[in-house]
């Protein structure tokens, strides 16, 4: 029996070691999932630039403007921002609230200095602001202001589920025309059930032929699901096209053989389809390889025990067979699943326009618009998502059940 | 007991590579309600015959029988046959009570039905109140019993069993070879029943096919077999007995003088032998006489004590009969000392009764 210190000693040592990692899944994990959550909620920008004019805009209103100290408060700030460059960003984000908002408080905060001299005289920058636009004698800019000053915002989650708010506060549905991310959140749903739902068709007799062949079938089969595997996944999507493009090898053939005419040459590409196909390949060894070291480990004798016993084949594949590959199906189904309900390459290289998925979106948001907010929203929506598609796994099946090889 | 024929083996051959055959025309009837027992060495091919039985593997040539109906195109589910395997193949997603409803299930039977045959079947292997349990919650000899049961619980005429103590240890082993035997003889089930080893063979069977090489050797009942091995290869297998070669001097009334390395002995003649012929001599430790009176017995020779071995109930000697050497003679323990010490020289005899002349033990047969 050793000491007690020694052995704490000892576990403060392994713990020690285990530091790195630990830091390591820290840095590259949780600190960005932390980061993206935080952003989705958090929006200091315009908080930051122009704090008294926020803390003028409190309160109430009388004739529909917010008081003088407002209007001295922006006249003071705005300049500053410029200064510090954040007028842009402050700009940009009252500009989501009401649009044109972004070339007033552009314009504004340049042409402030020139005026300086008459608020010096004693004219109130109630008159002089409008001189400048006239937007500032609209509550609605105001409001759009102090909207875009709050700190902590429910905005992009709002946004994206297609909701909004409206005068009064309440949350009601975007218009119809604005209404575009549930359903694509509906169709990455769909896309990756149907994705897990034929890699699982393709992959289960697949991996039941490698596990009960011989040793070197096996082998060549399994070399056979990991080749693509180890190659590029551009190289992947990319030889997709080559198959499938209008003028590709599989309408060539299809033209040939004479079942589809030359001119209605079928577009696999570029749409849902492409996506479907590229999407199962890319994904069906994360099937495949739980399943075959599920199956491998059921010994042969219970089908013939089954059959001994009176179960017809269809009997004893749907009694014994199946049930104890279940972890295997498990594990492949919710592996496929979550990696496709956030897929972003394929869709984007081989998806056209219809075969764009939310992952893309996110992309937009992050790349294009610099709407980071809301691709943080969204990507925060996907992540709940699966967290609850999680959990109601767990109580299903059980994730103590699965098998991951 | 009635013998009318339950499976009939007929001429049948077995390859699996086409080139080699591991069974070679075996012919054999199995009576009904008989437990039959095949044994033989590893290899001999004892699996290979009871899986073709079960239509687990097809025969190559020669048909397989039940009941008179040729059984060639029956798949294993419409045997009606119960198998336990060696590893008992119990389905382990499945509870007690589950495994033993499934034969039952896909028979279509109603569920009261199927608990009470459940309930029926438990009883008779002693295994009440483990319904519920899962097999890995099983001791290795309460899984053995859910085998046999599911093997039986479906009522079938032929139950097949390879090798299902196997994995037991030998205390457990001994137990359960009692209870097989209790339930076969209480359902009156054919069983055939393959293990490779003669004691279990023994103690089981009504009677035994002795596997060497993909052929029967000898069937018989146990006692017979040992008593009255009719190959060399049954000898050596089914107990213990000296094996000595020499060759046939003459023959006489069933029996024949046989010159074994200079040595005159006389043995009854079994095999077809002629003069001149090469023979195996057969003969049982324990029938061997150490230190009796002369002339007692018709073999009666000098000998060496080479090695004396104490075994409790019996003391084995190793002795030297001229240039014979290793000759095993067991001396029953009665007085508490042998009476005869290393380097001795003491009188050995045997009666010819006890001295089988079999075939001399062959060139093994090559497959074709
Ligand atoms: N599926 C198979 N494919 C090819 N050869 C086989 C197959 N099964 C058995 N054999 C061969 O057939 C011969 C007989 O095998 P079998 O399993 O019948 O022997 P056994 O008497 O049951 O032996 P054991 O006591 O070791 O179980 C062996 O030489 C074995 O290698
Ligand atoms: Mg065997």
């Amino acid at each position: 029996m050793r000491p007690a210190s020694d052995r704490a000693a000892r576990r403060l040592r392994a713990g020690g070691l285990a530091l790195p990692l630990v830091a390591f899944i820290f840095l590259s994990f949780l600190a960005p999932l932390g980061n993206l959550l935080t952003r989705s909620v958090h929006e200091p920008v315009v908080a930051d630039a122009l704090p008294e004019t926020l803390r003028a805009l409190e309160g109430e209103w009388s004739g529909g403007l917010p008081p003088d100290a407002a209007f001295d408060a922006i006249a003071h700030e705005l300049p500053v921002a410029r200064e510090t460059r954040q007028i842009g960003p402050t700009a940009t984000r009252v500009n989501r609230r009401e649009s044109g908002m972004r070339s007033v408080i552009v314009k504004t905060a340049r042409r402030v200095a020139r005026l300086e001299s008459r608020a010096q005289a004693g004219e109130p920058w109630r008159q002089l602001l409008p001189e400048i636009d006239e937007a500032w004698e609209r509550p609605e800019s105001w409001q759009a202001i102090r909207a875009a000053g709050e700190r902590f915002t429910d905005r992009h989650y709002l946004n994206a589920l297609d909701l909004d708010r409206d005068a009064n506060g309440d949350v009601v549905r975007q218009p119809p025309e604005r209404r575009i991310y549930v359903a694509l959140f509906l169709r990455t749903l769909v896309v990756s059930l149907g994705v897990t739902v034929l890699c699982l068709l393709i992959g289960y007799p697949l991996a039941h032929l490698i596990a009960n062949a011989s040793a070197g079938t096996s082998r060549m089969l399994l070399l056979l699901v990991l080749v693509p595997f180890w190659t590029s996944l551009l190289v992947r999507t990319t030889a997709w096209i080559v198959l499938l493009q209008q003028q590709g090898t599989v309408n060539d053939l299809l033209v040939w053989i004479g079942l589809v005419p030359d001119d209605a040459r079928l577009s696999m590409i570029y749409n849902m389809t492409g996506t479907f196909v590229a999407m199962t390949h890319v994904l069906l060894p994360f099937m495949v390889l739980p399943l075959y070291s599920v199956m491998r480990s059921i010994p042969n004798v219970h089908m013939d025990a089954a059959a001994s016993l009176g179960a017809n084949p269809t009997q004893a594949f749907v009694r014994v067979y199946w049930p104890q590959s279940l972890p295997g199906v498990a594990a492949g189904s919710l592996l496929v699943f979550i990696l496709s309900i956030g897929y972003y390459i394929t869709p984007a290289l081989v998806g056209g326009q219809s075969g764009q998925l939310i992952s893309n979106m996110i992309a937009h948001h992050m790349q294009t618009s610099l709407n980071w907010g809301l691709a943080a929203a969204l990507g925060g929506v996907l992540l709940l998502a699966v967290l609850a598609l999680y959990l109601i796994f767990d109580r299903l099946v059980g994730i103590d059940k699965l098998r991951l090889g | 007991m009635p013998t009318d024929v339950h499976v009939v083996y007929e001429d049948v051959r077995k390859s699996y590579d086409g080139s080699t055959w591991v069974v070679h025309g075996l012919d054999l009837e199995v009576h009904r309600g008989e437990f039959l027992t095949l044994l033989g060495p590893s290899g001999s091919g004892k699996t290979t015959c009871l899986m073709m039985l079960a239509g687990f593997e097809a025969a190559t040539e020669g048909a397989i029988r039940i009941d008179g109906e040729s059984v060639q195109d029956l798949p294993p589910d419409k045997r009606g046959i119960g198998v336990v395997f060696q590893n008992y193949a119990l389905f382990p997603h499945m509870t007690v009570a589950g495994n033993l409803a499934f034969p039952l299930e896909v028979r279509g039977m109603a569920p009261a039905e199927r608990a009470e045959r459940v309930e029926r079947v438990l009883r008779l292997v002693r295994l009440e109140g483990m319904e519920a349990r899962r097999p890995a919650q099983l001791s290795g000899g309460q899984q053995q019993r859910v085998a046999i049961a599911r093997a039986l619980v479906f009522e079938p005429e032929l139950v097949l069993m390879d090798e299902p103590l196997g994995a037991l240890d030998r205390r457990l082993r001994e137990e359960m070879q009692y209870e097989i035997r209790r339930i076969q003889r209480e359902l009156g089930v054919t069983v055939v029943y393959v293990t490779h080893d003669q004691q279990e063979a023994m103690v089981m069977s009504d009677r035994v096919a002795v596997f060497n090489e993909g052929r029967i050797e000898q069937i018989d009942p146990p006692e017979v077999l040992y008593e009255e091995p009719e190959r060399a290869f049954v000898a050596r297998f089914i107990g213990e007995n000296n094996l000595l070669h020499g060759t046939v001097l003459g023959l006489r009334d069933g029996f024949c003088d046989v010159d074994v390395g200079g040595i005159a002995m006389r043995a009854a003649c079994i095999a077809p032998l002629k003069v001149g012929e090469p023979t195996t001599l057969a003969i049982r430790p324990e029938r061997v006489g150490v230190g009796d009176s002369p002339d007692r017995y018709a073999n009666d020779f000098e000998a060496t004590v080479d090695d004396i071995t104490f075994l409790g109930d019996h003391l084995r000697v190793n002795l030297s009969i001229g240039e014979i050497k290793d000759f095993v003679a067991k001396i029953p323990n009665v007085t508490g000392q042998g009476g005869v010490l290393e380097g001795d020289r003491v009188r050995l005899g045997w009666a010819a009764l006890n001295c089988r002349a079999l075939e001399a033990v062959a060139e093994v047969p090559s497959p074709q």
